[in-house]
C-alpha cells in the first residue's frame, strides 16, 4: 500500500510537469483551434536555456542555491516566451485564415526544424548533456514515503503557477480577453479586443510554462538533448485531450492523472514494457468514447 | 389512405432545449406543403429530423409506411427523401455536371469492381449517368455550364443546381430549405414556377420551408406554422393568413419580406 | 480525364511491360541508382495510397507508416519462415493484414474530424510501432534481419503501376465521385444517398492494403527492418509528398514522390543539413503554396 502511495507521489510530480505543458497546448488550441506540435520543443529550449545560463549566473548567485534557481527559471521562461511569440508571428499568423490542417502541418515543420537544427553540432549537438543542479537535492519525506526536495519544489511551484494562471485567466481583463477570443474571435475583435496581441500573449504564456516544465523535467532526467521534448510533449498533449482540449482545469487535471497512471502502471513489471503504448491507448480510448474529454463539453454540429 | 410522410408527436431535445415538440405533420403523394414560422421556430430542425440527420427523442416518423427511426440519412435518401439546404451545400471541388452525377450513385449503384475492371458494364453505366444528368441540366437550363465549377455560378443558379442535384436522386419527397433566400422578386417568381413545374413533371411531393409569404401563400396547398418548436396553426393559405395566433407570432418578430 | 481512362487497362499493361523490360536490362545498371529507383517506386505506392485517404476522401491520416510496417513485417516473416519462393503471396498477405488493420483504424475514425482524426491515426501508428517493438516474434527492437533481397525494379514499378491504376480508376468513376463528395460535404453527400461510412472505411482499407504492399517491397529491398524505420517521421514524409503534390491530384502526388525521394540523395553532400532543409521546406510550402506545387491554381 505504501508502495502504491509512493508511486502516486512520484506520479504527481511527473504529472505536474505534464500539467504545465498541457496548459500551453490547451491555451493555444483555445485561441487558434489547432494543435501546436512545436510546443514540445519549446520545453527543450527552456531546458537548454537553463543549461547555458546556470554556469554563467552561478558565480554571482551561488551554485545550487535558491537565488540561482529563481533567476535561471525566470530568465529561461522569459526567453522561451519570446521565442514562442516569434514562432507565432512568423509561422502561424500568416496562416490565420487558412484551414486548420495547413497550420497543423506548419507546426510539424517548425517542430522538426527546432529538433534537427538543435541536433546540429553548431547548435546544441545531438549528444546528451548532463543538466546542472540548480538546487541541492535532499531526501525529504515522512515515514516510509520518500520524496526528493526537487520533486517537492516541482509540486509546490506548479501549484503556485496554476494559481497564478487561474488568477490571470479568471480575474483580470487580459484573461477575460483571452477567454473571449477563444469563444468567438470575430466577436471579441468587435468588442475592441486586440486579437493579435492576445494571441501573442497566449503563446508567450504557454511557452513560459513549457520552459519551466522543461527545467523541471531536466531536473529529474539523466540529461538533456534536442529530442527530449518529444515524449513528454506527446504525453502532455494526450493529457490535454484527456482533460478536454481547450479546457484549462481539464489540462491540469489530465496532466496529473496521466502522470499518476503512467507511474503506477510503469511500476507493474508485466506492463512496464508497454509504458509507451499506455499513453496512446488512453488517447484512443478517450477519443473514441468521450472525445470532449473529462471536463469538456460536447459540440453539436449545426446543419 | 396513408400519407407519404407521417410525423406523429415528434419531439427533439438538445440538452435542456426542446427544439421541436409534439409535431404532427402529414404529407400526401404529390402534395405541396409549406412549413413557416418565425426565425428559430424549429423548421430546419424539423427537416433534419425528417431526413434522419437527427433522431427524435419522442414521437415517430414514417415515410412510405416504414418507420425512419435510426435509419441513416443516406438510406432515407435511397428510400426517396431528398433535400436542399439553407446555406447552399454544393460539392465545392466538382463541376456542375459532377454535382448532379454524384447524386445518381446512390440509385444507379455502380459497384467498385465495375470501376476497377472498366468493362462493358462500366462504360454503359457511365454513359447512362452522363446522359441522364445532362438531360436533367437541360430541363433547368444549366447544361451550358456543365463543366464549370459549381460554385462559380451566380447565386440563383447555384440554388437551382442544388434543386437539380436533389432531383437526380429520383425522390418521392423533396424538402426545400428556404430556396428563395437572397433572391430578388423576379427570381422569386421564377422559383415559384420552377417548384410548380418540378412537382408536376416529376410527380413528387414537396415540403417547403420559406420566409417569404408571397412564395408560400402563392404555391402551397397546405401550410403548417411553427413557433418555438410547436405547431400553432395548420390549413389552407387563406385560413392560415387570417389566423390570429399566426399573426401574433409574427408581430414584433422580424420576418422581412411578408 | 475520362477519355484517358477508357484506355486505362492498356496503359497499365504498357507500364508493367516497361517495368519488366527495364528490370531485364538492369544487370547493366549502376546498383546505386537502381536502388534509388526502387525506392522511388515504393514511395509512389505509399504516396498514392495515402492520397486516396487524405487527398480524395479528406480523412487526415498521420499513421500511414503503421500500415507499411504491418505489411513489411508480415511479408518478411513469411519469406523468412517459408522461403523466398513465397514472395508474391507474402506481399499479398502483408497487404491483406495491413488492410485489416486499416479497417480497425478506419472504423473509429468515422466520428472524428480534422485535428482529432490526425491525432488518433498518429496514435494508432505509434501503437503499431510499439507492438512490433515489444514482440519477440518480430524481433523486438532489433527487428528482422537477413531478409532476401527479392524486390526488383519490375516488382517495385510494376506494383506501383497497379496501385496508380487502381486508385485512379476508382476515383475517376461514378462510384469514385462518392469519395470526393464525402470530402467536400459529408452531410450533403449523405442527403444524396452516399454512405459516408462506407466510403471512408473503403478508403482506409484500400489505402492500407497498398501501404502494406509497399512495406513488403521495402522489407525485401533493404533486407533489414526495425520499428524505428516506421515512426511518425516516416508518416510525415509520406504526408508531405501528398501535400506537395496537391491533395487529390494523382499525377502531382507521383511527381512529388519522385522528387522527394531523389532530393535527399542529391543533398547527400550536405547530409547534416538535410532534415533542417526538409523541415524548412514543409514550412515554406505551407506558407506559400499549401495547395501543392503542381496544382493549376484554382479559386478556393
Amino acid at each position: 500500500m505504501s508502495e502504491l502511495l509512493q508511486q502516486i507521489i512520484n506520479g504527481l510530480a511527473l504529472g505536474s510537469i505534464y500539467a504545465l505543458i498541457a496548459l500551453g497546448y490547451t491555451m493555444v488550441y483555445g485561441v487558434l483551434r489547432f494543435i501546436n506540435f512545436a510546443h514540445s520543443d519549446v520545453l527543450m529550449l527552456g531546458a537548454f536555456a537553463a543549461f547555458y545560463l546556470a554556469p554563467v549566473l552561478a558565480p554571482t548567485l551561488g551554485a545550487e542555491s535558491i537565488p540561482l534557481a529563481f533567476a535561471v527559471i525566470v530568465l529561461s521562461a522569459a526567453i522561451c516566451a519570446c521565442i514562442g511569440m516569434l514562432i507565432e508571428f512568423l509561422a502561424y499568423r500568416p496562416l490565420r485564415s487558412r484551414p486548420r490542417l495547413t497550420v497543423l502541418i506548419t507546426a510539424i515543420g517548425v517542430s522538426l526544424f527546432l529538433e534537427f537544427a538543435g541536433q546540429h553540432e553548431k547548435v546544441f549537438g545531438a549528444a546528451t548533456k548532463p543538466f546542472p543542479a540548480l538546487l541541492p537535492n535532499a531526501d525529504a519525506g515522512f515515514g516510509a514515503l520518500h520524496i526528493s526536495s526537487n520533486d517537492l519544489v516541482v509540486l509546490v511551484l506548479t501549484a503556485v503557477l496554476l494559481g497564478v494562471l487561474w488568477f490571470i485567466v479568471q480575474k483580470t481583463k487580459l484573461g477575460m480577453a483571452m477567454r473571449a477570443v477563444s469563444f468567438n474571435e470575430q466577436a471579441a475583435a468587435l468588442m475592441g479586443v486586440n486579437v493579435n496581441r492576445i494571441i501573442s500573449f497566449t503563446f508567450g504564456l504557454g511557452s513560459a510554462l513549457a520552459a519551466v516544465a522543461g527545467i523541471f523535467y531536466a531536473m529529474r532526467a539523466p540529461g538533456i538533448e534536442p529530442l527530449m521534448g518529444v515524449q513528454p510533449g506527446l504525453r502532455a498533449f494526450i493529457a490535454a485531450v484527456l482533460g478536454g482540449i481547450g479546457n484549462l482545469p481539464g489540462a491540469a487535471l489530465g496532466g496529473l492523472l496521466l502522470g499518476v497512471l503512467e507511474t503506477v502502471f510503469g511500476g507493474i513489471p508485466s506492463v512496464s514494457n508497454y509504458r509507451d503504448g499506455i499513453a496512446f491507448a488512453i488517447l484512443i480510448l478517450i477519443l473514441l468514447f468521450r472525445p470532449a474529454g473529462l471536463l469538456g463539453k460536447t459540440q453539436i454540429e449545426k446543419v | 389512405m396513408s400519407a407519404l410522410l407521417e410525423c406523429e408527436k415528434v419531439t427533439i431535445k438538445f440538452g435542456g432545449l426542446t427544439a421541436v415538440s409534439d409535431l404532427d405533420l402529414r404529407i400526401g403523394e404529390q402534395e405541396l406543403v409549406g412549413l413557416i414560422g418565425p426565425n428559430g421556430a424549429g423548421k430546419t430542425t424539423a427537416f433534419n429530423l425528417i431526413t434522419g440527420v437527427y433522431q427524435p427523442t419522442g414521437g415517430s416518423i414514417h415515410f412510405g409506411g416504414r418507420p425512419t427511426a435510426n435509419v441513416k440519412p443516406h438510406t432515407l435518401s435511397l428510400r426517396g427523401i431528398s433535400r436542399t439546404f439553407q446555406n447552399i451545400r454544393l460539392f465545392a471541388q466538382m463541376s456542375v455536371l459532377d454535382n448532379v452525377r454524384t447524386a445518381m450513385q446512390g440509385n444507379r449503384a455502380q459497384r467498385i469492381r465495375d470501376a476497377l475492371f472498366r468493362g462493358r458494364v462500366f462504360r454503359e453505366v457511365e454513359a447512362r449517368v452522363e446522359h441522364e444528368a445532362m438531360e436533367l441540366l437541360k430541363i433547368f437550363g444549366l447544361d451550358n455550364f456543365a463543366d464549370a465549377n459549381g460554385k462559380s455560378l451566380p447565386y440563383g443558379d447555384q440554388r437551382r443546381l442544388e434543386i437539380v442535384r436533389a432531383l437526380a436522386t429520383q425522390p418521392k419527397l423533396l424538402l426545400l430549405d428556404e430556396p428563395a433566400a437572397g433572391m430578388n422578386p423576379t427570381e422569386k417568381e421564377e422559383l415559384m414556377d420552377l417548384i410548380r413545374f418540378v412537382q408536376d413533371k416529376f410527380k413528387i411531393a414537396v415540403l417547403l420551408v420559406e420566409h417569404d409569404m408571397k412564395v408560400v401563400m402563392g404555391i402551397c396547398q397546405h401550410i403548417h406554422v411553427l413557433d418555438y418548436g410547436k405547431k400553432i396553426a395548420e390549413g389552407a393559405p387563406a385560413e392560415v393568413r387570417a389566423n390570429p395566433k399566426v399573426i401574433a407570432a409574427y408581430l414584433g418578430k422580424d420576418d422581412g419580406d411578408a | 480525364m475520362s477519355g484517358l481512362f477508357k484506355d486505362a487497362r492498356f496503359f497499365l499493361l504498357l507500364a508493367i511491360a516497361a517495368a519488366i523490360g527495364v528490370s531485364l536490362a538492369a544487370g547493366s545498371f549502376n546498383r546505386y541508382y537502381l536502388g534509388i529507383a526502387i525506392d522511388v517506386g515504393i514511395n509512389i505506392i505509399l504516396a498514392v495510397s495515402l492520397n486516396l485517404i487524405n487527398g480524395h476522401t479528406g480523412q487526415f491520416s498521420l499513421g500511414h507508416a503503421g500500415f507499411m510496417a504491418v505489411g513489411g513485417y508480415v511479408a518478411a516473416k513469411m519469406t523468412l519462415l517459408y522461403g523466398a519462393a513465397l514472395f508474391l503471396p507474402a506481399l499479398f498477405v502483408g497487404g491483406v493484414v495491413a488492410a485489416l488493420v486499416g479497417l480497425a483504424v478506419g472504423v473509429p475514425s468515422l466520428r472524428l474530424r480534422g485535428d482529432y482524426l490526425a491525432i488518433v491515426t498518429l496514435g494508432f501508428g505509434e501503437i503499431i510501432r510499439v507492438v512490433f517493438q515489444t514482440s519477440e516474434f518480430f524481433g523486438a527492437a532489433t527487428g528482422l534481419t537477413g531478409i532476401s533481397k527479392l524486390t526488383s525494379f519490375a516488382w517495385a514499378w510494376g506494383l506501383a503501376a497497379v496501385t496508380v491504376y487502381v486508385v485512379a480508376c476508382l476515383v475517376n468513376s461514378t462510384y469514385g465521385r462518392g469519395f470526393i463528395a464525402v470530402h467536400d460535404d459529408e452531410i450533403a453527400a449523405s442527403a444524396m444517398g452516399i454512405n459516408p461510412v462506407r466510403y471512408k472505411v473503403t478508403a482506409f482499407v484500400i489505402g492500407a492494403f497498398f501501404a502494406g504492399i509497399a512495406g513488403g517491397l521495402y522489407a525485401h529491398h533493404k533486407a533489414v527492418i526495425s520499428p524505428s524505420g516506421f515512426d511518425f517521421i516516416k508518416s510525415i514524409e509520406i504526408v508531405v509528398m501528398v501535400i506537395m503534390g496537391g491533395m487529390g491530384r494523382t499525377a502531382g502526388v507521383i511527381l512529388a514522390a519522385i522528387i522527394l525521394t531523389i532530393l535527399p540523395e542529391l543533398l547527400r553532400g550536405v547530409a547534416e543539413y538535410r532534415m533542417i532543409i526538409y523541415s524548412l521546406l514543409i514550412i515554406g510550402l505551407m506558407l506559400t503554396r499549401p495547395q501543392g506545387l503542381f496544382t493549376i491554381s484554382r479559386k478556393k
